[in-house]
């Protein structure tokens, strides 16, 4: 058994950098493309409800492991020379995409009717009802489940680690070969998840209170 | 781009996808039943008079719910061993997918047993129900319909969860693809076809569970 020193303390730090940077790159990347599936979702356009609709199933019905390894292999046959890196950073943002784009579409639905028939009626365009209307109102509704989409995200970039990328938990695991203590460093590696998550969970479910509380 | 797709090299190994996808089935549906086995008594604990008992259910709940399941089910599988328990890749990975799925069932299960009023328990009982009748059609009824959607939404993620098992070998689907791959090398065509199984397997349950609700909770509310 080896101890947990200075050096390998140091080796989990590392690896945590990158489970908060894909973390934000995940959430960022699939905000903005999650915003785009949600209004197209929500659009007039049938074929564009369609395949969105398709589109969110399929990230919804299989294991972000397994879109992990496809976006892996699948951007290598594409002929890009690109690094573990940004192929994980792509799987990231399309799965994060799906999932912001599912809880963004009920936020825009459940923001009542008349707002759109009041923005029709003081003859605003799709872009202004939309950015200056509904979007704001959706936001505020959506925000416990996109908090708790964070979290979720955040726990999923550990899955990195099966396909070889070197983040947290990744990390925890060689250095638990190479001391021999799994329990602790498995807790210390739980433990650091917990810290960034559990304040995350806790702002959300408060949030969400407050909101079921002013509903009513 | 010079690469040929090969389909051929993964559907010649169908039979092993196919054990694997029974392997998953049998995983998730073990990891259901034991989640909701610690689901219903962790519930049970929750409203516990012991104040020490009450708290070590919440910390359970939201330590299960704030980390990783990579990390637990490495934890359980390095803890076991040491507790001088050994058992096999896919009991611990049971284990782990019950211990996981049943901090989500004890929240859920709470939601649903506190939308239970009570005046509707005292009205059973009013009108002269026995006590397990009161719980069979006036408790456990109307809170199973309640929690029904996020339960079984909670099932289907617990099924697709069950593929980071092959992170300790269990078997399952996952772990049959990673097999493939080592044999055949083709990597994108293993686990383009496994993500389609997977798809088929969560659609199907979709439909089963939503065809177990129209037979079961097809009763008038108002």
């Amino acid at each position: 058994m080896g101890p947990i020193g200075e050096n390998e303390f140091f080796f989990l730090m590392q690896g945590l950098r990158w489970t908060v940077l894909l973390a934000i790159v995940g959430f960022i990347g699939g905000g903005i493309f999650g915003i785009l599936i949600a209004l197209l979702r929500t659009s007039k356009t049938k074929v564009a409800r369609t395949i969105t609709a398709g589109y969110i199933s399929v990230f919804q019905g299989t294991p972000l492991l397994m879109q992990l390894f496809v976006v892996y292999y699948g951007v290598a046959l594409l002929g890009f020379e690109v690094n573990a890196w940004i192929a994980v950073a792509i799987a990231f943002t399309l799965h994060a995409s799906a999932f912001l784009g599912e809880i963004w579409r009920g936020s825009i639905e459940a923001v009542p009717k008349g707002q759109t028939e009041a923005a029709n009626a003081l003859g605003l365009h799709y872009v202004s009802r939309m950015k200056d209307v509904i979007l704001p109102q959706a936001l505020k509704i959506s925000m416990p489940a996109t908090i708790g989409f964070l979290v979720q995200l955040i726990k999923g970039t550990s899955l990195a680690a099966i396909v070889g990328f070197i983040e947290l938990t990744r990390a925890g695991y060689i250095i638990s070969n190479q001391t021999y203590r799994p329990l602790l460093v498995f807790g210390i590696v739980g433990a650091i998840y917990f810290i960034i998550c559990w304040p995350l969970s806790y702002a959300g479910s408060g949030l969400e209170k407050r909101m079921a509380k002013a509903a009513r | 781009m010079t690469y040929t797709f090969d389909f051929g090299a993964v559907l010649d190994r169908a039979p092993e996808l196919l054990w694997g996808s029974l392997g998953t089935l049998g995983l998730a549906l073990a990891g259901m039943l034991l989640a909701l086995v610690i689901g219903i008594l962790g519930v049970v604990a929750r409203t516990s008079k012991s104040e020490i008992t009450r708290t070590l259910v919440i910390v359970f709940v939201e330590v299960v719910r704030n980390t990783p399941f990579l990390v637990q089910i490495f934890f359980i599988y390095f803890a076991l061993p040491l507790m001088g328990i050994r058992l096999n890749p896919t009991v611990t990975a049971i284990i782990a997918l019950g211990i996981n799925g049943g901090a989500y069932a004890i929240e859920i299960i709470r939601g649903g047993v506190e939308s239970v009023s009570r005046g509707q328990i005292e009205a059973g009982f009013a009108l002269g129900l026995h006590k397990a009748d009161v719980f069979r059609l006036i408790v456990l009824k109307p809170a199973l319909r309640a929690i029904y959607p996020s339960l079984t939404s909670q099932f289907i993620m617990l099924t697709l969860t069950t593929s980071v098992c092959t992170s300790i070998a269990a078997y399952e689907l996952t772990s049959a693809a990673q097999r493939i791959e080592s044999d055949t090398f083709r990597s994108f065509e293993v686990y383009f076809t496994v993500t389609a199984t997977y798809l088929v397997i969560s659609t199907l349950m979709m439909g089963l569970f939503a065809l177990i609700s129209r037979h079961y909770f097809n009763y008038p509310t108002r």
